[in-house]
This record gives structure tokens, C-alpha cells and sequence, in this order.
């Protein structure tokens, strides 16, 4: 019963990681297709960690990856607990909060597109209205197209981390609020003395889940900056995908997929340690 | 009371920042020519439908949309068809190499798209899969696996097993039982786990562009991140090709947000 | 219908052993209960039986027939599960149905079938409900329901009363019992309760950590414990034991424990006196009298401790030589603590165990 699933994870997941990295060893180059693949060792590693545009892109995703999901975060916890409050209309906004999520990234990504235009977009409207001499083009400033990426993923992803902290949000028994009620605490040093701390794994998964799936950023960057202004959004996986599929350097695009791909199993493995010990717990009770 | 209001605010904030940027495509869309050319941009649209009509025809919109429903409905099919029997296997399994199998696809639903997508676009050059549906079905399978396995075998490990020893003992195998005991009970984790594969497949861009360059191949994203017009950029065809992109997932959200809220929390934390 | 032999049937869960060299015979029609407290193998051996199961060792016949290598839809069983595994999606009309269905009968055998079950189990108004529908007693039911239309060899019963309140599970305790005397059926029923074991069964299995300790007919098991776990394990309150020596003078034996001397009656065949590492003197609560039997008694003084009145009879426990009694007496004198008494222990009743075996009187 299981050997159809497994096929398929071997066969389009696990081998094109490994040959992923078997080509990373090996100089090909599309474009000059009668060269016999050669073996080169660590060259192209080598040659990454010289690479300027590499290293700019390393920078970029990290920078990208650490404010977009502590923002996530932040405004997830605020989404679950407006959702976890009780009100009338509650299905409604919870479907509202949903909408982002379910919005394909590349409609999002046009959706920002448009909204940082420097004619038509909303930003410009919102900020100057009439004063047509003020409008900026956003998309045009390196500082503010990142930025504006962030943003972006921001919009896009943060009612999936507000779902895994309302899932944790629900765990918390309602006994304990009442015993702090009768104890004493106000509001605030309830959300702060049992919430906070009792929300702690639901917080880091959701950090980790996040952080996992930002350092894959690609469609939002293609859409709305192609990696530009001068390098200021190319993320690691954009220019990866540039080196395979639009230079034809496929050992050195490989050496970018390999990277990126270690990046996000080491963390991946500490996300698997943390949920795999829950899972343990689970079994024994 | 101070806490009331940060709720009322913290609601109003939700809502209009989720729907807003969307909002603004959807009167984008009913705008004319000349409103959406207007600088400052107009606030109101005029109401007209001229952009859905010239998108779906001038803009070939409607062979997007058939490949999309072909290409999402028959990786949820498939996905659930290889994935059912797999969790279900994986929930009764006693052995530790479940654990390890579990993890392992979890893994695998992280993984970069481009640490697969050099060596997958070869296999499908070699298999005559680029430009065709099942080349981008078959990535699609394999990406949306472990997010339905992981959903129902959490949702078949809730179900007693005296139900499956009962079924045994009245003379079923173990595909029958799966199919005539297991499966109706499991039916709300099945209709989740399609439900979030067909929104997956749906909206899925990376290897749609890489497997689908030619245009009347592709899918709904292909077609709108790569949307051109001849001379100027034409944000009122785009907007209604967005609107219709994303409506079926609206409505999805509106209908069945409940399940898809509990599929997402059970893939992630439930475990 | 069926008779069912285990020879020596054993399991382990890898270093755990779980059920070691069990055999046993059930007569065709037979009423047999698998008997012993939590996690002493009983529920294993019935799932061995039903092919849940497999043993590590040993063979199981059903008809003569080894079924060893059987799947469980193979051996043509039914089973009562506690939890009673009605399918939750079906109506009671369609769990009654399902294994019939599975096994291609047709459809009028099926409708005559559930008829009959229907009626004899007073299931016929809500053959249309779902069993969430159900109270728990009508749930049992239709449990039972599904293993009666299936006419199967032999019908398995894990614990099934032990879901429902202490009423109904006298109500159904009866039903059952009405049930086997109209099908005739071979049954092997496994629970942890003694009344329903002592009430239903024409013979107790009593298992203790893996082991058979017993196989007899209730009474027997009741009068005649063979060890010192089963003459404990039966009977409430249970059977005083005291750990203690025996020894003999001129003929006469004694035992002694601490402070406690008692005569005891002629023994059958000498026993062991050297080497013996425990020997254990017994007397179930009721057999201890506070008058003379007028058969032979072995006398002891003692004094009452605490008084339960529980209106039918009363629980002394009474203090003598050092050791506690447990004596069951009518109610009819009114005792206080530290009252001075005299127990009877009469000679026919006392049960004595040397190294965990029963001792037999002339």
C-alpha cells in the first residue's frame, strides 16, 4: 500500500537531490552541449563562495528570511488571538483572515505589483493622493523593492502562522485563566504569565515552518522585481533558477540548489527533533 | 471595557488588511480603460465587465483556466489515490520505520523547489513530459503527498482499530476494510486533504514555468505572472484574470474554512 | 458450530511473554470463561483464538481443524468487542448486515436473517438508527446481534458488559445467559469480573501472568481452588490466607503461624515437611462461624476490630493471634469493636496450600 507514495518521493524528490548534488561536482554548460560533462570537484562550491551576486543573494534572503517571518509571527499571534476571542461575525473574519493564504502567490505578488506602481498603485494614492509631482516608484529603489517583498510575503503567509498559533492558542486549558482570574492577574499578565509561555512550542513552530518556507521565496521576486533593482531582491532560489534555466550553467546552479537545500535541511531536522519528540510523547500516553 | 476596544480594533485591522490588496484588483477589474490609466487612480470603478470579456477572449484566459482545472483536479485525484492506501498503511504500521517515514516526508514537503527542479526537468525531457499535463502532475504528486499522508494518517490513527478487527472477523481483507469501513470514517480528513492538494496544485508556479513554456500548455499562474500586453502593461485585463484566478479559492475559503484550518493544523501540529 | 482446542498455545511480544503453554478444551456448545485480572494474557488468548493474533507456539483447532494459519475472516468466528466496534456509519440494519454481505449471502438469507436476530434481541424498531443513536444497552445488543446472524463456529465475547452501568450489566448478564441456552453455541467469553464468570460460564479459565492456574466448573473453582492466587482471586471479600508452617505430632497436624496455632484435619498423602518454601492456610470470610458448626471446628479467640454492616450480612474483621480475619456473619448481634469473640473454623472448610498446591483431606 505504501510503495506507489514512496516510488513517487524516490523517484522526483530523493534522486534529484542526490543528482542535484552529483551535478554540483561536475562543470555542464547547456550552451556549449558537445563539452563532455567534467568532473571538477569542489570548484563550483569554490567558485560560489567567491561569487559577489552569491553572496549579495545570500544576504538578501537571510535578511529577507529573518524580518518576514519574526513579523509573521508577530502578526499571526495577533490574528489568533483575535480569531481565538468570542464574537459574533467570528466565522467570517476567520474566513477573511484565510483569504491571503488561498490567494495564489502570483496573484499576490502582481496584487503588490500594482499596489507599489508608480502611476496607478493604491501606495502612491494613499500617501499623496492628488500631489501626482510626489509619487514614487517604489519598485525602483533597491531599499524599498526588498521591503516591499517583505511586505508581500508578509501579507501572504501570516494567517498560516496565525492557524498554528490558534491550534496552540486551543490547547491551553480555559481553567488556568480562571484560576489566574481568581488569583489576581489582569489581562495583560494573564496573556503575558500563561498565555506567552504556555504558546511557546506553537510559537517556534510556527517560526521554524515559516523560516523553512521563506528561504524558498521565488514566486514573489520573479513577479515583482525580477531580482532587481540592481541585485536588491535577487533571493538565493531566484538566482539559482537563473544559473539552471536561463544561463545553462548547470553544475554551478546545482551548487546554488545544494546550498539552499542544506540551508533548509539543517533547519528542517531541528523542526523534525521538536515534533518528533511530541510525536514520541504522544505514543506513550 | 479597554479590552473590548483592542479586540474591535484588532478585528477591523484583520479584516481589512487580509481583504484590502485583493479588494483593489476586484475594482481594478471594473474599471474601463480610462479609469485604470487615471493618475491619481480613482477610488470607485465604473462598474463595467469590458476587462473579464477581453482577458477571457483577447487574452486566451479560458485555455489557462482548462489546463489549471485539469492539471489541480487530476493531482488531487491522483495524490489522494496513491496517498490514501499510504497513510493508512503508515497509521497501522507498528514498526519504527514509520517514524522515520513520516519524517522523512516531511523533509521531502520542505524541500527547495530548485534543489529538484534541475535533475526533475531532466527526467521529464527524457520521458517526454515537458509541455504536457502529467509532466507537471507528476512534481505536483510528489510535492502534495506528504501533506495529505501526514493528514490522514493522523485522522486513520484516531479511528479505533476494534473497527478494523471487526471488519476482519466479518470477512473483509485489508483492502476491503480500507475501503468499506476506513474510508467513510476518514471522509472529512479526505475531503481536507483534497481540498488543500487541489489549492496547492492550483496555485503552483514554480514547476508549471519550468515544464510549461509553451503558452497554450499553461496554467493560471504561468499565464498571469508572464501577462503581457503589446505596448503598455494592461493592469485591467491583469486584475480580471486575477479576480477569476482566485475566485474558486474564495469560495473554497468561504465553504469549507473550517476543514482547512484543521488540515493545515493537523499536517503541522498535530504530528 | 464447533468445539475448540489450544494445545499448548504460547505468546511473546518479544522479551514479554505473555501467554505461556496454554491449553485447554471447549465441548461443543460450551460456555467457557477466560477469567484472571488485567494483564494476565486472557484478552491475547481470545484474540489468538479469533486470529487477531498470532501465537508464537502451539496450535489452535476450531472443529478439529488446525486454524493456526487462518486470517480471522477464514475461521468463520464472531466476536463482541467492549468498545463494540458497530461500524459508526452504517445503520444497525447494515452493521447486522455487513458480514453477510462480505461473504456474498443472499439477499433474502440476509433479510431472514436479521429478522430472526432482530426479534430475538428486541432490535426490530431501530434497525434504521445509526448507533450513535443508541443507548449503550441497545449498542450491546445490536453487538450481539451482528455475531448471532453470522452462525458462526464460535462466538468470541471480549469483556462486553463492561461498558454499561452496574443494572444493565445484570439485565444483559441474564440475557446472555438466556441467549447461549436458546443458540446452543459454542462461547468463549473473557472478563475480569467474577460474578459474571461464577454466573455464566459451565467452566472458568482462570489465568494468572501467562499461566493457567485452573480449569473446572464454577463450583469447583469456587470450593476447590487449586492454588492459593485462584481461592484470592474468587469470592468477595476474599478467601482469608495465612502464610504459616505445618507440622505433626503422633498423627495430628498443626499449623502455626506467629502466635496462631490450629489443629488441622487428617491429611490424604503425607506432604513435604523439609524443603517446603511456602504453605499457606485458608478459609473463605462466610465459612468462618461465630458458633460451633457441630462438625469439627478449629476454635480461636480474637477481638473485633472494625464492624461493616451491609444490611444482607456483616463484615467483621477480627483480630486473632496476631492475624486479621475476615468474617462474613448475619447481622444478627449487634458487635462493637474490641467485642471479645470466638471464630469456628470448621475442618471441611479450610483450604491448605503447600508450595502453592491444594492439600486434599481424607
Amino acid at each position: 500500500m505504501l510503495a506507489p507514495a514512496l516510488g513517487f518521493t524516490l523517484v522526483f524528490a530523493l534522486y534529484p537531490v542526490v543528482d542535484s548534488f552529483v551535478l554540483s561536482l561536475h562543470r555542464i554548460l547547456l550552451v556549449l552541449p558537445d563539452q563532455e560533462r567534467a568532473f571538477v570537484g569542489l570548484a563550483n562550491y569554490r567558485q560560489l563562495a567567491a561569487d559577489p551576486v552569491a553572496r549579495q543573494a545570500f544576504i538578501v534572503t537571510l535578511g529577507f528570511v529573518a524580518l518576514s517571518t519574526v513579523l509573521e509571527v508577530l502578526l499571526g499571534l495577533g490574528i489568533a488571538l483575535v480569531i481565538h476571542e468570542q464574537f459574533r461575525g467570528r466565522g467570517w473574519v476567520r474566513a477573511a483572515a484565510l483569504i491571503p493564504w488561498a490567494v495564489p502567490t502570483v496573484v499576490a505578488s502582481q496584487m503588490w505589483r500594482f499596489i507599489f506602481n508608480d502611476q496607478y498603485g493604491f501606495a502612491n494614492l494613499l500617501l499623496f493622493g492628488d500631489r501626482i509631482a510626489d509619487y514614487v516608484p517604489w519598485l525602483a529603489y533597491p531599499g524599498f523593492a526588498w521591503v516591499a517583498i517583505v511586505l508581500a510575503d508578509v501579507w501572504k503567509t501570516s494567517s498560516f502562522a496565525g492557524l498554528l498559533i490558534l491550534a496552540g492558542l486551543q490547547l491551553i486549558p480555559d481553567d488556568l485563566y480562571d484560576a489566574a482570574r481568581i488569583d489576581g492577574a489582569n489581562a495583560w499578565r494573564r496573556f503575558w504569565h500563561i498565555t506567552l509561555p504556555l504558546l511557546r512550542p506553537a510559537l517556534l513552530l510556527a517560526l521554524l515552518f515559516r523560516t523553512m518556507d521563506a528561504f524558498r521565496v521565488f514566486d514573489l521576486v520573479f513577479v515583482m522585481t525580477q531580482g532587481g533593482p540592481g541585485g536588491a531582491t535577487q533571493v538565493l532560489q531566484f538566482y539559482g533558477y537563473k544559473a539552471l534555466f536561463t544561463e545553462g550553467r548547470m553544475g554551478y546552479g546545482a551548487a546554488i540548489s545544494v546550498t539552499v537545500f542544506l540551508a533548509i535541511f539543517l533547519l528542517s531536522l531541528v523542526y523534525i527533533r521538536a515534533v518528533g519528540s511530541k510525536l514520541m510523547e504522544k505514543e506513550r500516553a | 471595557m479597554s479590552r473590548r476596544i483592542l479586540l474591535g480594533i484588532g478585528i477591523l485591522l484583520t479584516v481589512i488588511v487580509s481583504l484590502f490588496p485583493f479588494l483593489w484588483f476586484v475594482v481594478t477589474s471594473l474599471k474601463s480603460q480610462r479609469q485604470v490609466e487615471a493618475v491619481p487612480p480613482t477610488w470607485l470603478p465604473s462598474g463595467e465587465l469590458g476587462f473579464y470579456q477581453t482577458a477571457l477572449v483577447d487574452y486566451h484566459l479560458t485555455d489557462y483556466i482548462l489546463n489549471s482545472i485539469v492539471v489541480a483536479g487530476s493531482t488531487t485525484v491522483v495524490t489522494l489515490g496513491i496517498g490514501i492506501p499510504a497513510a493508512y498503511a503508515l497509521s497501522r504500521l507498528r514498526v519504527g520505520g514509520k517514524t522515520w517515514i513520516l519524517g522523512g516526508l516531511l523533509g521531502v514537503s520542505m524541500f527547495p523547489q530548485i534543489a529538484i527542479a534541475g535533475p526533475v526537468w531532466r527526467i521529464l525531457d527524457q520521458m517526454g513530459g515537458l509541455n504536457t499535463r502529467w509532466g507537471v502532475l507528476l512534481p505536483y504528486v510528489t510535492l502534495t503527498l506528504p501533506l495529505v499522508i501526514w493528514i490522514l494518517a493522523s485522522f486513520f490513527k484516531e479511528l479505533p482499530t476494534e473497527l478494523e478487527e471487526a471488519a476482519k472477523i466479518d470477512g473483509c481483507g485489508p483492502w476491503r476494510t480500507m475501503i468499506l469501513v476506513m474510508l467513510p470514517l476518514a471522509a472529512p480528513g479526505i475531503f481536507t486533504a483534497a481540498i488543500l492538494t487541489f489549492i496547492y496544485a492550483w496555485n503552483e508556479f514554480f514547476f508549471a514555468l519550468l515544464i510549461l513554456t509553451q503558452p497554450d500548455k499553461q496554467t493560471l499562474p504561468v499565464g498571469i505572472a508572464l501577462f503581457q500586453g503589446e505596448f503598455t502593461m494592461p493592469w485591467g485585463e491583469l486584475a480580471a484574470a486575477s479576480v477569476i484566478a482566485t475566485l474558486p479559492l474564495v469560495v473554497l475559503v468561504l465553504l469549507f474554512q473550517r476543514w482547512i484550518i484543521s488540515g493545515l493544523s493537523a499536517g503541522a501540529v498535530k504530528g | 458450530m464447533a468445539d475448540l482446542e489450544l494445545r499448548s498455545v504460547a505468546k511473546s511480544f518479544g522479551e514479554t511473554v505473555v501467554l505461556e503453554d496454554v491449553s485447554l478444551r471447549v465441548a461443543d456448545g460450551g460456555f467457557t470463561i477466560l477469567l484472571g485480572p488485567s494483564g494476565c494474557g486472557k484478552s491475547t488468548l481470545l484474540r489468538i483464538i479469533a486470529g487477531l493474533e498470532q501465537q508464537t507456539s502451539g496450535e489452535v483447532f476450531i472443529g478439529g481443524e488446525p486454524v493456526g494459519h487462518l486470517s480471522p475472516q477464514q475461521r468463520d468466528i464472531a466476536m463482541v468487542f467492549q468498545t463494540y466496534a458497530l461500524y459508526p456509519h452504517l445503520s444497525v440494519r447494515d452493521n447486522l448486515a455487513f458480514g453477510l454481505k462480505i461473504r456474498g449471502e443472499s439477499r433474502q438469507a440476509i433479510e431472514s436473517r436479521i429478522g430472526e436476530a432482530a426479534e430475538l434481541l428486541g432490535l426490530a424498531d431501530l434497525l434504521d438508527r445509526k448507533p450513535k443513536e443508541l443507548s449503550g444497552g441497545q449498542r450491546q445488543r445490536v453487538a450481539m446481534g451482528r455475531a448471532i446472524v453470522r452462525k458462526p463456529k464460535l462466538f468470541l465475547f471480549d469483556e462486553p458488559l463492561s461498558n454499561l452501568d452496574a443494572r444493565l450489566r445484570t439485565t444483559m448478564r441474564v440475557e446472555l445467559k438466556k441467549l447461549h441456552q436458546r443458540l446452543g453455541a459454542t462461547m468463549i467469553y473473557v472478563t475480569h469480573d467474577q460474578v459474571e464468570a461464577m454466573t455464566l460460564g459451565d467452566t472458568i479459565v482462570l489465568l494468572n501472568a501467562g499461566k493457567v492456574r485452573q480449569i473446572d466448573p464454577p463450583s469447583s473453582i469456587y470450593n476447590t481452588p487449586a492454588d492459593p492466587f485462584v481461592a484470592g482471586f474468587i469470592g468477595s471479600p476474599g478467601m482469608n490466607l495465612i502464610e504459616g508452617s505445618a507440622s505433626h505430632k503422633a498423627g495430628t497436624w498443626t499449623f502455626t503461624s506467629g502466635q496462631l496455632s490450629l489443629t488441622l484435619p487428617a491429611i490424604k498423602s503425607p506432604i513435604p515437611v523439609e524443603g517446603v518454601s511456602r504453605t499457606v492456610l485458608g478459609i473463605r470470610p462466610e465459612d468462618v462461624s461465630l458458633t460451633p458448626s457441630g462438625g469439627p471446628d478449629s476454635p480461636l479467640t480474637g477481638a473485633v476490630d472494625v464492624v461493616e454492616d451491609l444490611g444482607a450480612d456483616q463484615i467483621l474483621h477480627v483480630l486473632a493471634g496476631g492475624r486479621r480475619f475476615i468474617v462474613r456473619v448475619p447481622p444478627t448481634r449487634a458487635l462493637k469493636p474490641e467485642t471479645e469473640v470466638t471464630l469456628y473454623l470448621p475442618h471441611h472448610r479450610l483450604h491448605l496450600f503447600v508450595d502453592d498446591r491444594r492439600v486434599d483431606w481424607e
